[in-house]
């Protein structure tokens, strides 16, 4: 049952890769990204039962939020002043 | 007793997982970036929940579940604001949305 | 002083988390526990970060409340947003619109635009003070925004933070 799960998983992991390298914009690659890591924290939690190890539970408890600091990182890269309200990037100069 | 704590937990994982593909083909098949965001989140909330409730269920009473927990925590506070710095990005590049001009009634 | 109770009462939550993640309880393990909690509440000092929002302790029946009726509405629209992914024929009309929120306090508006956004369906794009610029899937799901349920339930549990 397990193996059900995780298979079905990996194809929304695919399916998520092919929008990550068909996405027209840089915003959809960096959401599919954002996506396919969600996925793999639920993969890497289900693989911890399987395998009967629950450590993997704490790589995951990691991943969620490495995943969440990356997707902002990529948007800080591209656009300084995301995560930012658009009224003080607008007023200000700073960055 | 434990029958029924095991089908609960399947179909809990199942049903996950169900939502989970439904994302997926929502990013694939949604015509612009906006829509798409909402996909996602379709993903994040009921999917990812669901595959986390099973997993605890399946857990019962120990330290797995409350890893679980905080997981599933974390989840529901950086989930929206990840997709809502996406949206507010794409928004400040200028990328335009597709909507619908036409008003009901 | 509040400063002080506030850095002892994230101390303390800090190390409970360190009890509940690590699972052996070790002299040891116990020792480099306090010593890494020490550690970040001296660091979360440094950068003056302690004031009121660090209290972790938000728990409190009513927000709970709000919980189960936000999961309830989760659930709602992710069904809803489901089906018009998995049929073609049903329509989805994109919308962008702007919110009035209502909320006194910043977290009750923060609590408002993650709420809008955790809810399949609609996205909050923008906040500007109390203007909200929400993108939502439908029309109809605008509609139901609008009508402003959620922001009457977020202003009622922004109370007791």
């Amino acid at each position: 049952m397990f193996i059900a799960v995780s298979s079905v998983i990996l194809i929304a992991i695919a399916v998520g890769l092919v929008r990550a390298i068909r996405g027209p914009s840089l915003y959809d690659r960096v959401l599919a990204a954002n996506m396919i890591g969600t996925l793999t924290v639920l993969m890497v939690a289900i693989l911890g039962f399987m395998t009967g190890r629950p450590e993997f539970l704490d790589i995951a408890l990691v991943y969620v939020l490495i995943s969440f600091v990356s997707t902002l990182a990529v948007l800080r890269v591209h656009n300084p002043g995301a995560g930012t309200t658009a009224s003080s990037v607008k007023g200000s100069g700073e960055q | 007793m434990d029958m029924v704590l095991a089908v609960l937990s399947w179909s809990c994982l199942l049903g996950g997982a169900i939502f989970l593909l439904i994302g997926a083909l929502g990013v694939l098949r949604f015509p612009d970036f906006y829509t798409r965001l909402h996909a996602v989140s379709v993903c994040d909330t009921l999917g990812a929940g669901l595959v986390l409730a099973g997993l605890m269920l399946q857990g019962g009473f120990s330290l797995v579940t409350v890893k679980l927990l905080l997981m599933f925590y974390f989840m529901m506070f950086t989930g929206p604001t990840a997709v809502h710095a996406l949206a507010q990005a794409a928004m400040q590049g200028k990328l335009q949305a597709v909507v619908d001009e036409h008003e009901p009634e | 002083m509040g400063k002080l109770r506030h850095a002892i009462n994230l101390g303390l939550f800090l190390f409970a988390l360190w009890l509940l993640l690590s699972g052996h309880y070790t002299p040891l393990l116990l020792l480099l526990g306090t010593v890494s909690t020490l550690l970040v509440v001296l660091l979360t000092t440094r950068a003056d970060l302690i004031d009121r929002e660090i209290q972790p302790v938000l728990i409190k029946p009513s927000v709970l409340l709000y919980w189960a009726w936000l999961g309830r509405e989760i659930v709602k629209s992710n069904i809803d947003v489901s089906r018009r992914i998995l049929n073609p024929t049903l329509p989805i009309s994109p919308t962008i619109f702007t919110l009035r929120a209502t909320q006194k306090t910043e977290l009750g508006r923060v609590t408002y635009a993650n709420s809008i956004t955790l809810v399949p369906g609609t996205v909050t794009v923008d906040v500007e003070e109390d203007l909200f610029t929400v993108h939502a899937l439908t029309q109809e799901i605008a509609a139901d925004l609008k009508r402003g349920e959620m922001n009457r339930r977020v202003c009622e549990v922004e109370k007791v933070f």
